[in-house]
C-alpha cells in the first residue's frame, strides 16, 4: 500500500501513518489492519493504539527486535487489505433528550433555527462511526454529525458534567464516560454506562464500531437505569455488513 | 495486618509496572515512573517482577507496621528512619510489629520505592494493581494515599533465604545534569534542520511543571517547518512533544493515550529513570542514537538486573 509510512516511536513502538486527514476510508483501513495484526498473533506485540489516521504498535524488544517487527508489519501491507468487509457493529445508546437531562438542547435548537423535536430527530437518525477512543477512558471520537446541528461549545465550561451526558461540541457529538469538566452543549443523558471499571468488559465499544442514539422517555430511562444498576442491562448491538 | 499511613507525604501511590492492554480505550498506562528502581526493590525480596510497591515523590510518607514483614527501599535518598534510627537502602530489612518507618524529603533523586515481602493487599483492576489517578481506578481506591489509610498484606512471608547478602550498592541520583539518549521521530520531519540542531545541541532545564504525566522543559525554541499541530495520534512513554511554544514536553507514565502535537523524538527506555529521578532546574541534553542501539542498551539493562539477582543470592 502506498501512502503508508512506518515510523519509529522509540525503542518499543512503531507509528504507522495511513494518511494525514480525518476520513472514513483511512480510518476503516486502520480498523482492518488492527484486525489482521490481532489475527496474526505476532509474538512480542503488547498493544495497539489506533487513532484517526495512524496506528501505534507497542512491542516488547525483549521478544521481537525493531528490524523483525518492521519486516512483519511491512509484509502485512503487501497483503490486499479488504476494507469494509469487516462486520459492522452498531451499539444502541438510549438517550432521554431535553429537560433536566439535556439543559442546552434549546441552545442547540436556537443556534440551528430548528425545533427541539427536529434536533432530536436529526441527532438520532444516523449511525456514528467511532474513529478512536482517547482523552478519557471510553471517550469516543465520533464522526458524521449532521452539519445542521453543529453548535459552538459553551463560553463558560461547566466544572462538572455527569457521566452519561450526551452533548455536542462544535462539529462533534459524544457521551461523557465519567464525571468531568467540559464545555459541550448537553442535549440528553443515557442510563447506559459506557464505562464501568467493575464490569468484566469495562468499555463496551472499540474504534471501528458505530453508535446509534435511540430517543427514550423518562419512564423508559428510569427502567433501563434500574436494570443497569442491578447489572442486568445488556446493550442492544446490531451486527451486519457495512 | 499491614501498614498504616501516618503521614502520606506529598504524593504516595500504589504502583506496579503499569496497566497495559487498555490504551486503545483511553486508559493511561500509569505504573512506576522509575521502572528501574521499582524492579530493584522487588528483586531484593524475590518478589514477582511486577509486584505492587509504594511510590513516593519529593516528600516521603511515615508508615506504621502492624505486623512483621520484610521490605526494601530504593530510588532517591529520602533519609529513611526506622524508630528514629537511620535505615539502609537497597537492602532487605526485617520490620517488626509496631515499627515506624519515616521518610524525609528527597536529598537526592525525586522518587522513592518500598517493596514488601508480604505483598500489598490491593485488588487487581484490569490486569494491574497500579493507581490511575485520572480514571480513579486501581491502587488504593483509585487515589493517592492519605493520612490514616490502611493497606493489609496478602500473605505472611517473613523469611527469605540468603538474608544477609540481600544488599546492593545504592544508585546515585545526586546529579544536576543528565543526558537523555533519544531515537529521532516519529514526526521529526516536521522540524527544520535548524530546529533539529537546536534540540540536539542545546541544554534544556527541568521546570516545576513536572508530574507523573510529563515533564516540561525550558530552553531554546525548536523551530518547526510550518506548524506542530498534528491529527491526534498515539503516544508512548518518553515521547518528546513540541507544541507551538517550541519547548519540549516529555511524556511519562500517566500520559494521555493520544495527543495532537508533533513528536520530534522518543527517549530511550533505558534512560527514562534518569528523568524520573531529576529535580526542577536539572539540566537536560539530548543525544541521538539509533533504534537498534537503544534496544541493545535496553537488553543490557535487563541483563544487569539479572546479575543483581545472582549477587543477592550468595550463601
Amino acid at each position: 500500500m502506498k501512502d503508508i509510512k512506518i515510523l519509529t516511536a522509540g525503542d518499543s513502538a512503531l507509528l504507522v501513518e495511513f494518511g494525514n486527514e480525518i476520513n472514513k476510508e483511512i480510518n476503516q483501513k486502520i480498523t482492518a489492519v488492527v484486525k489482521i495484526i490481532k489475527e496474526q498473533h505476532i509474538e512480542g506485540i503488547v498493544e495497539l493504539i489506533p487513532s484517526f489516521c495512524a496506528l501505534v504498535i507497542n512491542y516488547d524488544p525483549r521478544v521481537i527486535s525493531y528490524d523483525e517487527i518492521k519486516k512483519r508489519v511491512e509484509s502485512i501491507f503487501e497483503l490486499d487489505i479488504a476494507v469494509g468487509e469487516t462486520k459492522k457493529r452498531v451499539f444502541e445508546i438510549p438517550v432521554c433528550y431535553g429537560g433536566e437531562y439535556g439543559p442546552d438542547i434549546e441552545n442547540i435548537a436556537n443556534n440551528a433555527g430548528l425545533s427541539v423535536e427536529e434536533v432530536i430527530k436529526i441527532h438520532s437518525s444516523r449511525d456514528y462511526l467511532i474513529y478512536m477512543l482517547g482523552f478519557l477512558p471510553g471517550f469516543c471520537y465520533l464522526g458524521g454529525l449532521d452539519e445542521r446541528i453543529h453548535t459552538p461549545r459553551l463560553a463558560n465550561p461547566r466544572l462538572k458534567i455527569n457521566a452519561g451526558s450526551v452533548g455536542i461540541g462544535g462539529s462533534q457529538t459524544g457521551i461523557y464516560p465519567l464525571d468531568s469538566p467540559g464545555g459541550w452543549q448537553l442535549m440528553g443523558m443515557t442510563p447506559v454506562k459506557t464505562y464501568d471499571p467493575d464490569r468484566e468488559v469495562p468499555i463496551l465499544v472499540e474504534a471501528g464500531d458505530y453508535i446509534r442514539f435511540i430517543p427514550v422517555d423518562e419512564e423508559e430511562y428510569n427502567r433501563i437505569k434500574e436494570l443497569v444498576e442491578r447489572g442486568e442491562y445488556e446493550c442492544v448491538v446490531h451486527e451486519g455488513e457495512v | 495486618m499491614g501498614i498504616r499511613i501516618l503521614k502520606s507525604g506529598m504524593l504516595t501511590t500504589v504502583q506496579d509496572g503499569g496497566r497495559y492492554g487498555y490504551q486503545s480505550q483511553g486508559f493511561s498506562v500509569a505504573g512506576a515512573l522509575d521502572i528501574r528502581s521499582f524492579k530493584i526493590a522487588n528483586l531484593l525480596l524475590d518478589n514477582p517482577e511486577n509486584e505492587a510497591v509504594l511510590e513516593f515523590t519529593l516528600i516521603g510518607p511515615t508508615l506504621e507496621f502492624t505486623s512483621e514483614t520484610i521490605i526494601a527501599i530504593t530510588g532517591g535518598d529520602f533519609s529513611p528512619m526506622i524508630n528514629g534510627e537511620p535505615a539502609p537502602m537497597y537492602t532487605a530489612i526485617y520490620m517488626n510489629r509496631g515499627d515506624i518507618l519515616k521518610f524525609g524529603s528527597a536529598k537526592t533523586g525525586s522518587r522513592g520505592y518500598i517493596a514488601f515481602s508480604s505483598y500489598l493487599n490491593i485488588p487487581v483492576v484490569m490486569g494491574s494493581r497500579c493507581t490511575n489517578m485520572k480514571s480513579k481506578i486501581g491502587g488504593f481506591k483509585g487515589r493517592k494515599l492519605m493520612n490514616g489509610d490502611f493497606i493489609g498484606f496478602r500473605i505472611k512471608r517473613r523469611y527469605l533465604p540468603f538474608f544477609l547478602s540481600r544488599h546492593l550498592e545504592p544508585e546515585n541520583f545526586a546529579y544536576d545534569e543528565i543526558t537523555l539518549r533519544v531515537i529521532m521521530g516519529p514526526q521529526n520531519d516536521m522540524f527544520s534542520k535548524q530546529g533539529i540542531d537546536t534540540f540536539l545541541n542545546s541544554t534544556y532545564t527541568v521546570t516545576s511543571e513536572f508530574d507523573r504525566m510529563g515533564c516540561r522543559l525550558d530552553g531554546p525554541f525548536i523551530v518547526p517547518k510550518d506548524k506542530t499541530d498534528i491529527i491526534s495520534d498515539g503516544i508512548v512513554a518518553g515521547s518528546v512533544q513540541v507544541p507551538a511554544h517550541g519547548k519540549p514536553i516529555i511524556l511519562l507514565a500517566d500520559r494521555q493515550t493520544t495527543g495532537g502535537y508533533a513528536k520530534i523524538a522518543t527517549v530511550a527506555t533505558c534512560d527514562l529513570y534518569k528523568l524520573a529521578q531529576s529535580k526542577t532546574n536539572c539540566k537536560v541534553r539530548f543525544e541521538e542514537i539509533s533504534v537498534q542501539e537503544a534496544q541493545r542498551l535496553y537488553l543490557r539493562e535487563i541483563k544487569e538486573l539479572g546479575m543483581m539477582i545472582k549477587e543477592i543470592h550468595k550463601p
